[in-house]
């Protein structure tokens, strides 16, 4: 795929006129890459098609929409919080609850980017592990560029200032110059590799797959074949952790969905598994018990999710609760993000 | 909710207070620790204090220091805003009972993100 330097002329100009912000030519990528979850949640095969119908609609909340896209850096420390404190109040729980011994925890970071998002799951489990557990996390990008950055752990003033906690700034980074360097103790749980997400699945097995905010820039055949291999990549009992705005459920009915907080986390079915109920009892967010795909009203770049019966797998609408979770999440981290 | 901001600069003031009144806030400003404290001590209510390092008459960790000490406003979060950056400084503010620490400049999306962490984000943004 490849934008129409006519699209991107207009793209250009668009976010010129409105940010001041310069989209020199080399940056169609950018442009491609920040527009396609837009031109997929209108129905648009690409960005090209979706630019003609907003340059033929010209309504303003279009041009706003495409500005933001391309001036926002949506990179921070912690992203969407709900992840990372549903891996300390249940993917680990859940874990040690079904294992007799929980050492040498796997854990697969796709698309990390510049590696907030690695760094981030390795300071949650150095504390939610207890000193001295070993774990490991393999992370993985298209781009050798970021991939560089996340290496060196070297993060600009403005890069930590993104939803990273005080408490997890002093204890884990040292001032470096003008920059942050983080901690030589997180960087060794980190292998840092190049891989492209339609290739095979890096060697696993991996017991927590964090795949988040990527599967929206795929069509849902890619979506499907990424899945699968990270269905194969996952230990029996692993979990998967998508994208706020991201379900498995319309697209690989391989999936059983869990409840967590105020979002959901995935776990393998196995081939011969009796089915999961269809709705179990007493989850820990009611609301999303149901079988109609639930997506937080909050989320704004849903891909539509279309009726179930025009799937070639039918969707497996099942809930349950993990044994082991608590009913009432406690403590700090499950306070936050919950809005007072 | 509301909030305080505490700048010895009009300008920060009125950047970090439109940042707010964004997410829903409404604010009310002091140019230093002591107008600050004067303030609450009138009764002022605030949920939450953006709170600079250098002012004059009051700096703000003497301020957050005061804060602290008086159990009436315990429920008060408070964010350091600051261009003071050292390591030492953050560690210091925090033991001195701030709760957040942001270090200027920075961008609207950081100062939502460290609301987010607080779990002061309002769940409606005006639009």
């Amino acid at each position: 795929m490849s934008l129409t330097q006519d699209t991107f002329a207009f793209v250009a100009d668009v976010v010129r006129r409105r940010s001041a912000i310069q989209l020199e030519a080399g940056k169609e990528y950018l442009v491609e890459s920040r527009l396609l979850p837009l031109a997929r949640e209108g129905g648009h095969a690409g960005v090209d098609a979706y630019v003609r119908e907003v340059r033929a609609a010209r309504r303003e909340s279009d041009l706003a929409e495409i500005v933001e896209a391309l001036t926002t850096n949506e990179t921070s420390w912690f992203r969407d919080n709900t992840p990372f404190s549903a891996l300390r109040t249940h993917i680990v729980p859940g874990l040690r609850a079904e294992r007799t011994v929980l050492d040498g925890l796997r854990v697969w970071s796709a698309a990390c980017s510049t590696g907030q998002e690695p760094y981030s799951i390795a300071m949650t489990l150095t504390d939610v592990l207890g000193p001295g557990a070993r774990f490991d996390i393999t992370a993985t990008d298209l781009s050798d560029q970021v991939l560089a950055q996340a290496r060196s752990g070297r993060y600009s003033q403005l890069e930590v200032n993104r939803g990273l906690p005080a408490p997890m700034m002093v204890r884990w980074f040292q001032r470096n110059g003008h920059d942050w360097q983080i901690a030589d103790e997180l960087r060794r749980t980190i292998t840092f590799t190049k891989h492209n997400l339609l290739d095979p699945a890096p060697v696993g097995p991996f017991d927590i797959v964090f795949l988040r905010n990527v599967l929206i820039y795929f069509d849902l055949e890619t979506k499907r074949s990424i899945l699968g291999r990270v269905h194969r990549a996952l230990r029996p009992g692993g979990y998967l952790v998508l994208g706020a705005a991201e379900t498995t459920i319309g697209v690989d009915g391989d999936w059983e969905r869990v409840p967590v907080e105020r979002g959901s986390v995935y776990r393998p079915v196995q081939a011969g598994a009796v089915p999961a109920p269809r709705q179990a009892p007493g989850t820990l967010a009611g609301a999303f018990t149901g079988a109609t795909p639930a997506v937080p009203a909050t989320a704004p770049r849903v891909p539509a999710a279309a009726p179930t019966s025009t799937w070639p797998v039918q969707p497996r609408p099942a809930t349950t609760t993990l044994p082991t979770a608590p009913r009432r999440p406690a403590g700090p981290a499950f306070e936050q993000g919950v809005t007072r | 909710m509301r909030a305080l901001v505490i700048d010895d600069s009009r300008t920060m003031r009125r950047i970090v207070a439109g940042a707010l009144e964004n997410l829903g806030f409404s604010t009310v400003q002091a140019g230093d620790g002591q107008q600050a404290l004067d303030l609450l001590e009138s009764g002022e209510e605030v949920d939450l204090a953006c709170i600079d390092w250098n002012m004059p008459v009051m700096d703000g960790l003497t301020f957050v220091t005061k804060v602290r000490a008086n159990p009436a406003w315990r429920s008060i979060t408070l964010m350091m805003v600051t261009t003071e950056s050292e390591h030492g400084q953050i560690v210091r503010a925090l033991a001195a009972g701030a709760h957040e620490y942001l270090i200027k400049p920075f961008t609207t999306d950081a100062i939502r993100d460290k609301l987010d962490l607080l779990g002061l984000v309002p769940a409606e943004e005006p639009v």
